[in-house]
C-alpha cells in the first residue's frame, strides 16, 4: 500500500499495474527489437544525455527500445534502459524526449519547468518532445500518476547532469576552478571575471554523449526557483486561438474519411453483410474484413451516407441488462484469477488481522451496508480519433492516447509489421481521465487507409465514444463494521465485487479487519479511469465511517482523527476542516459532509456543504473545499486546477452519471442523455495546498477525486438524515 | 450535388463547393481547413462547435451550411485582431481556465458573444448563458473568472 511517505532519495519505485486496468490486458506483449541510432545521429553535435534506468545495462544506447518482461497480472511489463533523454545542439537548443503524453494535464509544463530548473534557463529555451514513438524514449504509458514521481525526476536528473558536464567543460576550457562557475541563462559563467560560455558554444563541434542514474544530485525543492513556482501552460497561444492541431485536426494530402460499421447491441455476430448499395455510391470504397466492416470516402458526409447504406445482419448476444448487473457481479459464473487484496495484497500495514465474529462481539453497535456502483463513462471531450497513413510500407498514425507505444503494439500486432515500420504519434489530446489506454480509432483507421491507398482520417462519433470505448467498473461493496462507543473500531470486513482494489484498505485503526477484492465478470467493456476502484472504495468506507461515528453519537471528523494512523492523512483533513468552518450548523435543509483519503502517493480531504430543495428533488453543492498534499508541489496554480478539476468530474459520478443498458444495448450513449456536470452544477470551490519540500512530488492528477462523493453523501445525509449507498446518488433527485 | 456558396467568414467573403446540408462544423473544418471548431456530440448540446452567426452564438454541427448564406460567420480563428488576442483569449490564458483545452474554442466564442450581449455579466448570467457548453477537465469556475476579467477589463479599456 502506498501510505508510508516517499523519500526524495530513495530509488524510482518499481512500476506496477493495479489488477482492475482491464484494458491493457486485452493487448499482447511484444518483445521486439529496434535500432533508434539513425534518430541519434541525426541530433548532429551537441551534448546527449541519456537517463538509464537500468545500471546495469551499459549499452543503453542501443537498447531504448522498450523492451518488456512478459508476464502475469503482477508481473507488469517493465521499461528498461534509456527513460528519457535531453539533447543540447551546438545551437543552444535544448531538446527533451519523453514517452509521456500530454492530455490536458499540464505535464507539458511543468516537465519543462523540471529542465529549466536545472539547467538554469527560461522555460521558453527547451522544447519538449513528447509520445512519439521514433523520437522519444519507450514510456509504458501515462497513467497512474506517474509523470511527476517518475519522468519528471528522471528530468531534473538529465538536466543536472548536463549542467554539471557544461561546467565541468568549461573549467577544462578556461583552466579554471570549478567552484568560480556558475550556469545561468543558458551559459556557464565566471563569477571571478564575468566571462561566459553559451552552452551551445561549450561542445564546440564534438558530440559527446553522458548517461546519467537515480542517484544525479538534483537542486532541492526548498531551492526551486522555476519548479514549485506557477507557470502558465506551455503553448498556451495555440490553445484559445484554436490553432493547436488535434489528432482530430491532422490533416494529410490525399486524405479521406473513414466510418466503422458497429454491432447493433454488445456481443453482437456478424452474420451477413450486403454493401453493394454503398459500393455503389462514386468514390467510395468499402473494406470487409472478418468482422471488420468499414467504408472510406472523399468527405466524411459521403462515408456517414455509405455506411447507412450498408445492411447487415447480426447474431445478437445475450440480453444484457442493468437490472441485473449487481446481482450478476455478486454472483459471477466461472472466475479466472483468484481474489486478491487491493495493491500490495494482504499482508500490507491493513492486510487481514484477527478475527471479524470476535470484533464484532467486542463492539457496542454494528452497521452493515451494501454500496453499488454503477458503470460510468469517461466521455472525453474529444472522441477517439485518428489519422492513418501507410507510404513505402511504413505506418504513421496520429492519434490521442495515453499509451503511444502500447497502441503502437496494438497496430504492429494487427498489421503484422515491426516496430520499425510504425510510427505513433500523439498531439497534445482533448483529455484522457484513464479511458485513452487503447488503440480502437488508430487499428481500424489503419486498416481503412491500407486498403483505400491514401491517409485516412477516422474521427468517432459521441455515441461510439459512449459505446465502444471501456468504462469505469460498475461494482458492489459489502461493508460490516463494528465500533466502541469510545469510538475504537473492533471489526471492518470490507468486499469490493469487480469494481476494483485500488484504495480498498482500511486506513483506520481496527483490531480485527477482513479486507478483499474479488473479480467478477463484466457484461459491458471495462478499464481503467482516473483514480480507478479508489473512488467507489472511498465512497463506501468513507459512508459508513460516517455513520458509525453517528451511531455513537461522535462527530464524523473527530472519529476519523481519533482512529487514523497516517500523520498526513491527519493533517489534511485538519487542514480542510479548518478552511471549510467544519462545526458550524448549516441552514436548514443544507447539510454539511467530510472524507478523507489517500491514492498514488497524495492524501486528501474534502468537505461540502449540500442544498437539498425538497419540492424539486434537486441536490446542489454550494461549497467544497478539498485540502491536498502530493508532496512538494510543482506548479501551485495547476496543481489547484487539478484538484478543482477532480472535485467537479468527481460530482459527475457522484450524483446522477451512469451508463443504462438495456437488452444489450447502451441507452443513454448521447449528451442529452447522459448528465455530466455543466456550469450549473459548480460549488463554490476553495483549494489548501499542503506543499511538503522534504518530500518527493506524487502524481496528482487522480488522487484529488476520491473523497468528494464520500464527503457530499455525507452531507446529504446530514440535511436529510437519509444515507444514499449507490453511485450515483441522485440520479432522479432525491425524494425526502 | 455539390453547389457553389459564397459564405463570409472572420470577415472574408470565401466559396466552397459543398452540399447545402452539409454541417457549418464539417465543411469549417474540412473544407475550409479552420479546425479551431470541434466535434464533441453531434447534437448541439456540448458547445466545442460553437460559432458566431451574425454575432450570437450556434452550434456549427447542427447548423445546415444552407442556413448560413449571406450571414456573417466568426469562428474562435477570427477573434484575434492584427495579432492581439481578444481579452476574453488573454483572459482564458490569465486565468489558466483550461486542462486539455478541446472545449476552449467554444467556450471563448460563446463567452465572447455574451460580452457583446451584455458587458456586465453577473455569475449567474455567466452560468445560465454558458451552461450548454461542456468542460469535461471541470474549469468552469475558472472560465466564470476568465469572462467576468474580460469583462472589466473591456470596460477599463474603453474609459
Amino acid at each position: 500500500m502506498n501510505l508510508p511517505t516517499e523519500s526524495p532519495d530513495l530509488a524510482e519505485p518499481t512500476p506496477e499495474i493495479e489488477f482492475e486496468r482491464y484494458e491493457l490486458r486485452e493487448e499482447p506483449a511484444y518483445h521486439f527489437a529496434l535500432d533508434r541510432r539513425d534518430f541519434l545521429k541525426g541530433l548532429g553535435g551537441g551534448l546527449l544525455v541519456l537517463y538509464l534506468l537500468d545500471r546495469e545495462s551499459p549499452d543503453a544506447e542501443a537498447q531504448e527500445s522498450g523492451r518488456r518482461r512478459r508476464g502475469g497480472f503482477n508481473r507488469a511489463p517493465v521499461p528498461q534502459d534509456v527513460g528519457a533523454w535531453l539533447h543540447i545542439g551546438e545551437d543552444g537548443k535544448i531538446s527533451v524526449f519523453t514517452g509521456k503524453a500530454e492530455v490536458g494535464q499540464n505535464i507539458r509544463t511543468s516537465l519543462t519547468q523540471a529542465v529549466a530548473e536545472e539547467l538554469r534557463v527560461p522555460m521558453s529555451a527547451v522544447t519538449m518532445v513528447m509520445a512519439d514513438t521514433r523520437l522519444t524514449p519507450f514510456d509504458m504509458g501515462t497513467f497512474g500518476s506517474r509523470t511527476t514521481p517518475d519522468m519528471s525526476r528522471r528530468l531534473h536528473r538529465a538536466a543536472a547532469a548536463a549542467r554539471e558536464t557544461l561546467i565541468d567543460i568549461a573549467a577544462e576550457t578556461w583552466k579554471a576552478d570549478r567552484k568560480d562557475l556558475a550556469a545561468k541563462d543558458g551559459a556557464v559563467v565566471q563569477t571571478t571575471t564575468g566571462d561566459r560560455l553559451a552552452y551551445g558554444k561549450l561542445t564546440g563541434g564534438r558530440k559527446l554523449t553522458r548517461t546519467v542514474t537515480d542517484d544525479t544530485p538534483v537542486t532541492p525543492a526548498e531551492r526551486w526557483t522555476i519548479s514549485g513556482h506557477d507557470a502558465a501552460k506551455v503553448d498556451g497561444r495555440s490553445f484559445v486561438t484554436g490553432a493547436h492541431p488535434y489528432s482530430c485536426d491532422i490533416r494529410r494530402p490525399g486524405m479521406w474519411y473513414g466510418k466503422v460499421l458497429r454491432p447493433p447491441t454488445y456481443h453482437a455476430s456478424l452474420v451477413s453483410v450486403d454493401s453493394s448499395a454503398a459500393q455503389a455510391m462514386p468514390d467510395v470504397k468499402v473494406v470487409r474484413d472478418g468482422d471488420f466492416v468499414g467504408v472510406v470516402a472523399p468527405s466524411e458526409q459521403l462515408a456517414a451516407r455509405a455506411l447507412a447504406a450498408i445492411r447487415a445482419e447480426w447474431k445478437p448476444g445475450p440480453a444484457i441488462s442493468d437490472r441485473d448487473l449487481f446481482r450478476d457481479l455478486k454472483n459471477p459464473g466461472g472466475q479466472r484469477p483468484p481474489a486478491r487484496g487491493g495493491r500490495g495484497g494482504f499482508g500490507g500495514p491493513n492486510g487481514n488481522a484477527g478475527s471479524i465474529a470476535d470484533g464484532l462481539a467486542a463492539a457496542d453497535v454494528h452497521s452493515e451496508g451494501t454500496y453499488t456502483i454503477a458503470y460510468i463513462a469517461h466521455a472525453p471531450l474529444e472522441p477517439r480519433a485518428a489519422v492513418a497513413e501507410w507510404a513505402n510500407g511504413e505506418l504513421t498514425v496520429w492519434t490521442g492516447t495515453q499509451r503511444p507505444f502500447g497502441v503502437r503494439g496494438e497496430l504492429m500486432d494487427a498489421f503484422k509489421v515491426p516496430e520499425a515500420r510504425v510510427r505513433v504519434i500523439v498531439p497534445d489530446t482533448g483529455s484522457g481521465y484513464g479511458g485513452k489506454h487503447t488503440g480502437e480509432a488508430a487499428v481500424e483507421a489503419a486498416r481503412l487507409a491500407r486498403e483505400a491507398s491514401r491517409p485516412v482520417k477516422l474521427v468517432w462519433t459521441r455515441e461510439e465514444e459512449f459505446t465502444w470505448a471501456y468504462f469505469r467498473p460498475a461494482g458492489v461493496i459489502e461493508i460490516r463494521a463494528g465500533v466502541k462507543k469510545d469510538g475504537s473500531i473492533t471489526a471492518w470486513e470490507f468486499h469490493n465485487h469487480n469494481s476494483g482494489g485500488s484504495g480498498v484498505q482500511c486506513p483506520y485503526r481496527a483490531a480485527n479487519q477482513a479486507v478483499a477484492f474479488h473479480p467478477s465478470q463484466s457484461p459491458l467493456r471495462q478499464g481503467s479511469y482516473r483514480a480507478l476502484a479508489s473512488t467507489a472504495n472511498h465512497f463506501a468506507r468513507e459512508s459508513h465511517i460516517d455513520d458509525l461515528a453517528r451511531a455513537i453519537g461522535m462527530d464524523p471528523l473527530e472519529f476519523r482523527l481519533k482512529n487514523l494512523k497516517d500523520e498526513r492523512m491527519r493533517d489534511v483533513l485538519t487542514a480542510a476542516a479548518r478552511a471549510f468552518g467544519w462545526g458550524r450548523k448549516p441552514e436548514s435543509d443544507h447539510g454539511i459532509g467530510i472524507a478523507v483519503g489517500t491514492e498514488k502517493g497524495g492524501f486528501v480531504a474534502t468537505c461540502a456543504e449540500v442544498a437539498v430543495d425538497r419540492s424539486s428533488g434537486r441536490v446542489h453543492v454550494v461549497r467544497a473545499v478539498s485540502a491536498f498534499d502530493c508532496g512538494a508541489v510543482v506548479n501551485p496554480d495547476h496543481l489547484k486546477n487539478q484538484v478543482e478539476g477532480a472535485l467537479v468530474m468527481g460530482l459527475g459520478g457522484a450524483l446522477y452519471e451512469a451508463i443504462a443498458f438495456d437488452n444489450g444495448k447502451i441507452q443513454n450513449p448521447k449528451f442529452s442523455k447522459y448528465r455530466v456536470p455543466r456550469f450549473r452544477d459548480v460549488p463554490e470551490i476553495e483549494v489548501v495546498l499542503i506543499d511538503r519540500k522534504d518530500v518527493a512530488p506524487a502524481g496528482a492528477g487522480e488522487t484529488p477525486i476520491v473523497a468528494i462523493a464520500p464527503a457530499v453523501g455525507n452531507a446529504i445525509r446530514n440535511a436529510t438524515g437519509v444515507r444514499l449507498r449507490s453511485m450515483p446518488m441522485v440520479p432522479r433527485g432525491l425524494k425526502v | 450535388m455539390p453547389d457553389t456558396q459564397e459564405l463570409r467568414i472572420n470577415g472574408k467573403t470565401v466559396r466552397v463547393e459543398a452540399d447545402r446540408d452539409r454541417t457549418l462544423l464539417g465543411v469549417l473544418r474540412d473544407d475550409l481547413g479552420l479546425t479551431g471548431s470541434k466535434y464533441g456530440c453531434g447534437e448541439g448540446r456540448c458547445g466545442a462547435c460553437t460559432v458566431m452567426i451574425d454575432g450570437a452564438p450556434a452550434r456549427s454541427c447542427i447548423t445546415k451550411l444552407g442556413a448560413v448564406a449571406s450571414r456573417e460567420v466568426t469562428t474562435i480563428e477570427g477573434l484575434e485582431r492584427d495579432g492581439k488576442l481578444h481579452p476574453l483569449q488573454q483572459a482564458f490564458l490569465d486565468a489558466g481556465a483550461m486542462q486539455c483545452a478541446y472545449c476552449t474554442s467554444g467556450m471563448i466564442v460563446a463567452g465572447a458573444a455574451l460580452l457583446r450581449q451584455n458587458p456586465s455579466p453577473s455569475r449567474q448570467d455567466i452560468v445560465e448563458y454558458m451552461d450548454g457548453n461542456i468542460c469535461r477537465c471541470g474549469t468552469y469556475h475558472r472560465i466564470i473568472a476568465a469572462i467576468q476579467s474580460a469583462a472589466r477589463a473591456v470596460k477599463e479599456a474603453s474609459r
